[in-house]
């Protein structure tokens, strides 16, 4: 299959730099596939798990905001969070979400701003564990 | 006589000496803290450069939309963003960006968002009105913290409270030098209009739609900006605090040099004393 250059980067550093041949990942409208010869093309993202396909072989992650970017063929996904899948502590992320699940339980006590952290944090900890799957 | 300013000497001497153990054990241990900080700077460049290209890109490509993060408003308040350090003994990093973000809001209704204690003081102290007074300690200051801020802030900006953002910061250029430095960031500076022998620009296509990404990557793109400009900064504190206690050493070394030397003569006058005494007395 073609390949192209894609770069993923966050405020953490460089997470991947080489030649991909298929990206999924989630924006803000749904999910996005860029395949090798796109049009320059530029969205933002939403939170979901992305899906990288390198050498003919699927590597799965977390990926939450940022932008995706498609420019003359280089692929450019500047994201907040990226964690690949096997970077992921499932027991973490589960032990986040029952957390997050328990603060929901008492919605009507919580302010506008702890409400959208802890709906945020739940988000976040279910999209882990599916990327970890 | 002698036998008393030998002590005093003696007295002083041993306190530089305290003092100097001091001064060397800050500057190891800010040398160690910059080795993490300036791997930090490097990691979060790439990032940073990404975004400025795509946003520039975005804005350059498309100068017809009225986004109100690019509408330059004429005398409006100014936000103020001043990143400092959180502790002294820093030789004079945080008095010069102190001082530049004093001359550059110098005459203008102003807002102050200050960023570490050093900051927070100055602010208390010359009673300047606070946006907010959350992020006291800049070297606590996390990833998501700079996003939580750069989204207040593009809230308060829509909203009109403010029509202008500066950031006062230090570029961490080398070890030994660091400049301070205010850059804007609202309204985006727009890049200057494109002259008429490049070659025309590339469509690209923008999903859901231009103005859409636009407005969903500023705050991101402001998170970024300001976590760069932390990491710079607090690169930059470690490396004048590095340089300013490496000086102090130096400097205390020098004074008890000095000081053993007067010790030392003064020693052998008294000795000398002593003799020309012993030697009168047996010629009486």
């Amino acid at each position: 299959m073609a390949t192209y250059h894609l770069q993923i980067v966050t405020p953490d550093g460089l997470y991947y730099d080489g030649e991909a041949e298929k990206l999924i990942v989630r924006s803000t409208t749904g999910d996005v596939c860029i395949l090798a010869h796109h049009i320059n093309y530029v969205t933002a993202l939403g939170m979901g798990v992305a899906k990288v396909t390198i050498d003919g072989k699927d590597r799965r992650a977390a990926c939450v905001g940022g932008m995706l970017s498609v420019h003359e063929g280089e692929v450019k996904l500047v994201s907040t969070t990226f964690e690949w899948s096997e970077d992921i502590d499932l027991e973490r992320a589960q032990r986040a979400e029952e957390r997050a699940k328990e603060k929901l339980a008492h919605r009507d006590t919580l302010g506008d701003q702890e409400l959208a952290l802890a709906e945020a944090k739940l988000k976040r900890a279910l999209i882990r564990q599916s990327a970890a799957k | 006589m002698a036998g008393v300013s030998m002590k005093d000497i003696k007295l002083r001497i041993r306190s530089m000496e305290s003092t100097k153990q001091i001064t060397k054990a800050m500057e190891m241990v800010a040398a160690s803290k910059l080795r993490h900080a300036q791997e930090r700077v490097q990691q979060s460049r790439p990032y940073f450069e990404v975004l400025y290209q795509a946003v520039s890109d975005i804005a350059a490509s498309n100068r017809e939309f009225s986004s109100p993060y690019v509408q330059p408003v004429q005398g409006g308040k100014l936000c103020q963003i001043v990143i400092s350090g959180d502790r002294g003994l820093a030789g004079g990093y945080n008095h010069n960006i102190l001082k530049l973000a004093e001359a550059d809001r110098a005459g203008r209704d102003c807002i102050m968002v200050p960023i570490g204690k050093k900051s927070m003081e100055y602010c208390a102290s010359r009673g300047l009105p606070l946006l907010t007074g959350a992020y006291a300690e800049a070297a606590e200051l996390s990833v998501s913290g700079c996003f939580t801020m750069a989204r207040s802030l593009c809230k308060a900006f829509l909203a009109g409270e403010f029509s202008e953002i500066h950031l006062a910061y230090t570029n961490f250029a080398s070890m030994l030098v660091q400049t301070p430095c205010v850059i804007p960031l609202l309204p985006l500076p727009m890049p200057e209009k494109p002259s008429e022998s490049q070659p025309a620009r590339q469509m690209t296509l923008y999903e859901p739609g231009d103005e859409a990404v636009f407005h969903s990557i500023i705050p991101e793109y402001l998170g970024g900006l300001l976590y760069g400009a932390l990491c710079e900064s607090v690169a930059s504190e470690l490396g004048a605090r590095r340089t300013a206690m490496d000086a102090a050493t130096k400097n205390a070394q020098d004074m008890i040099d000095d000081l053993s030397l007067k010790y030392n003569r003064a020693r052998q006058g008294a000795i000398t004393q002593e003799i020309t005494e012993i030697v009168a007395g047996a010629d009486a």
